[in-house]
């Protein structure tokens, strides 16, 4: 039964390490390693360029030289290869990570895809996202969780629309560590001059993107190179493998405990002696007795019980979900927004924002969508376009629509107020999708940026 | 200061699964919960429990019964029932079962089919649910990986995975017209580790059969299959044999495959899931039968 470790023991916790050895589990060090484990970080991140940079190839790559690909999977790997017309000892590795029949056919990445590995430090949630220019959608999904980016470059073909297009997308969904992977080194004869170039030219257009850490690395993901083991065919690079610059990562730490914030996600009146509201707390620190502000009304009451099944909270936090009970009989509704006296984020009816849209139909003023943000469904509507974000110069354009995937700023008019702030400042009191009533279907997301009103005097 | 204030990460694990379960009981009129008695589903009740703490669950729950489940399963599932924490709904597809559709005379895919895809959407039209949390998990299988959260079931509960709809930041997309239903899937971001952790940690009751006993076994292709009961077929070379085996996935009894094991409490498990070479889904017979066989599967309305 014992077989190989799934987990190669150097990426081990010491703990489990020693535990292995033993071929009567130790339950000590198993309880030692569980404590561990469950104090460790969370890094997530996306991997994004075009078609055939290879993103799969160095996700397997990824997987398979952290010895995450279990057994039964790497003899499908196996099959799947011989049945592409590829040997065993050639290992296509995208296959590994593109798991869709017509993916498979296609050889391409159609659908954003989670993948989940550990190393000793740190536990990774990979979203693979493609790169096809009308696949955009997904590349917004997976962004909108992540807190770094990779993103791939083919040394043959140097910086692309593509990778324009997918930086500015990172960037606007708030992303602000880049790894930027050029891959393929090896069919450029692993030349330095040829990553330089790339650098430069990457440097140089992503200037004004806001990334607060842009790093570079020359891959050959197809041969692991740089990937996890350094490469031997490229000394002139003394830098980090892309598995070093993710465990160095910071991983998110600008939560403010100074201010409470959570919205109301459900009114909860099991029976007649108890109404609580059920949500999960977005910033700071709540506790009884402290006094909140029921926005958008404005009206204040006091914190009387934070209830869990596991007990009373004398003290809750982000990103807890409790349900809150308080001293006034109110009127709280689902999407109201509980906030501590001292924050004072805007409601207004009107904002502006960048919008993504994802849609064959275009996104056109004065029509009447679903905005959701948070627990709210409100209508409403673009009033008016302020400009139109040109992913290749990122120099801005009137426009009268947005067509799928194109970005712009637009003044969103709803038919009542919500509580907002900009995106920078707070992901989620800043972001919302767009619902068509129709169809129903996600059409578009967006990002308020209400500052940009003063700074253009769009206002 | 702040150091004080971090959850854990099998807590941020907790508390979204538990903001997840919370907007789709906001949102939609009549979900249900899909329970299958395995592990998966007994730590998603137990979230279910502490998203609607104090109140009962306000969903049902709904266990596809193909007849062919093993017996503790039965016994686990009905001693729950007891406790009075939820409404239980239990259905068979009753043609099958009075044409004696069994995974012996029948090969796995159309067994599976019948007994269990058919099933489930049979039930869900007969109570009209519009929401079926479900326990999968991101991590088991290629073609989950790239499923939503939330993700979409139309009219003949078919998953259309070249188009999905988009899903950003936690804003979950619930909107759908009446003769759809939404899948959704609390676990996505769990890992089997996380599970196995989570469940020791809380103290989740689960079926036995996922500790290490001598059993009645048949070693059939390349696996560990119960002698459950008497119906069990067994071929002319087979004789059952006493081994020291445990589950890692329970389904129907003749579909499932055993692992010889030692472990017979939950650190053990965990240690040796650790040293593990083989992932989970491999004792289920079902997933081999055909290339991409659980994206069809899912296409066609299975879980």
């Amino acid at each position: 039964m014992m077989g190989q470790p799934a987990v190669a023991e150097s990426q081990l916790k010491l703990p489990l390490a020693r535990a292995l050895e033993r071929d009567v589990p130790d339950i000590e060090y198993i309880n030692d390693y569980l404590v561990e484990n469950e104090r460790t970080e969370l890094l997530k991140f996306l991997t994004c360029g075009s078609v055939d940079d290879g993103k799969s190839t160095l996700i397997g790559r990824l997987l398979y030289d952290s010895n995450k690909v279990y057994e039964d999977h790497l003899n499908a790997l196996i099959r799947d290869s011989r049945r592409l017309g590829h040997n065993s000892d050639d290992l296509e590795f995208a296959l590994l990570a593109d798991g869709l029949k017509a993916e498979q056919e296609q050889g391409i990445t159609i659908d954003v895809a989670y993948r989940y590995f550990a190393t000793s430090s740190r536990k990774y949630i990979i979203a693979d996202c493609p790169g096809h220019s009308q696949y955009t959608k997904n590349m917004a999904t997976g962004a909108s969780n992540c807190e770094l980016a990779v993103i791939l470059i083919d040394a043959q073909n140097g910086v692309l629309d593509q990778t324009r297009r997918h930086s500015l997308i990172v960037s606007l969904l708030g992303i602000s560590q880049v790894v930027v992977a050029i891959n393929k080194m090896d069919l450029v004869d692993y030349n330095e001059r040829i990553y330089e170039r790339i650098r430069e030219e990457y440097l140089d257009f992503s200037k004004d993107l806001g990334f607060a850490q842009t790093s570079f690395v020359p891959v050959a993901a197809k041969f692991g190179e740089n990937v996890v083991h350094h490469s031997t065919n490229m000394d002139w690079y003394a830098g980090d493998t892309i598995i070093e610059l993710l465990e160095q990562a910071p991983v998110r730490a600008d939560q403010r405990f100074d201010q409470f914030c959570m919205t109301v996600q459900r009114v909860h009146h099991p029976s007649e002696d108890f109404r609580g509201y059920s949500g999960t707390i977005t910033k700071g620190v709540l506790r009884p007795g402290d006094r909140v502000v029921v926005l958008p009304s404005g009206h204040e009451t006091h914190v009387e019980r934070i209830v869990t099944m596991d007990g009373d909270l004398e003290t809750s936090f982000a990103p807890q979900a409790v349900t809150v009970m308080v001293s006034d009989k109110l009127s709280i509704n689902r999407g109201d927004t509980l906030v501590s006296p001292s924050y004072t984020p805007r409601v207004s009816d009107v904002f502006l924002a960048n919008v993504v849209w994802m849609a064959e139909k275009p996104l056109v003023a004065k029509k009447t969508y679903l905005f959701k943000m948070g627990a709210r469904q409100v209508t409403g509507q673009v009033s008016e376009f302020v400009h139109r974000l040109n992913v290749n110069t990122q120099a801005h354009e009137s426009c009268e629509q947005l067509d799928a995937n194109e970005i712009g700023l637009a003044r969103i008019q709803l038919q009542r107020p919500v509580v907002f702030e900009d995106y920078v400042d707070d992901r989620t009191m800043g972001s919302f999708i767009v619902i068509d009533r129709i169809s129903n279907e996600t059409v578009g997301a967006g990002m308020i940026c209400d500052h940009a009103a003063t700074e253009t005097g769009a206002a | 200061m702040s150091a004080a204030y971090k959850l854990t990460h099998l807590e941020q694990l907790e508390a979204e699964s538990i903001y997840i379960m919370r907007e789709v009981v906001a949102e939609r009129e009549n979900p249900v919960l899909m329970y299958s008695i395995g592990k998966d589903s007994s730590v998603l009740l137990h979230l279910a429990k502490k998203a609607f703490y104090p109140g009962k669950l306000p969903f049902p729950l709904l266990h596809v019964d193909t007849t062919w489940k093993f017996r503790d399963m039965i016994a686990f599932r009905d001693r729950l029932a007891t406790k009075g924490e939820f409404n239980l709904i239990v259905y068979t597809n009753e043609e099958g079962r009075d044409s004696d559709v069994n995974p012996f005379d029948y090969d796995a895919d159309t067994y599976t089919q019948i007994m269990k895809t058919d099933a489930l959407k049979t039930a869900l039209d007969k109570y009209e649910f519009d929401a079926a949390f479900g326990g999968a998990r991101r991590d088991e299988e290629k073609s989950r990986a790239k499923e939503r959260v939330f993700s979409l079931r139309d009219k003949y509960h078919q998953w259309d995975p070249s188009n999905q709809r988009p899903e950003l930041w936690n804003i979950y997309n619930s909107n759908i017209r009446k003769d759809e239903e939404i899948r959704v899937f609390p676990l996505s971001n769990w890992t089997e580790l996380d599970v196995w952790q989570y469940i020791y940690q809380q103290g989740i009751d689960i079926v036995p059969l996922y500790f290490a006993k001598e059993r009645p076994v048949v070693r059939r292709r390349g696996t560990w299959i119960l002698v459950d009961d008497e119906r069990m077929r067994l071929e002319p070379d087979e004789s059952p044999e006493m081994r020291m085996v445990r589950f890692r996935t329970l389904g129907c009894y003749p579909l499932s495959g055993a692992i010889e094991s030692n472990a017979s409490t939950l650190p053990e498990i965990i240690h040796e899931m650790l040293v593990a070479d083989t992932s989970e889904r491999q004792g289920r017979l079902i997933d081999h039968d055909t290339a991409a066989s659980m994206e069809t599967k899912k296409q066609e309305g299975y879980f």
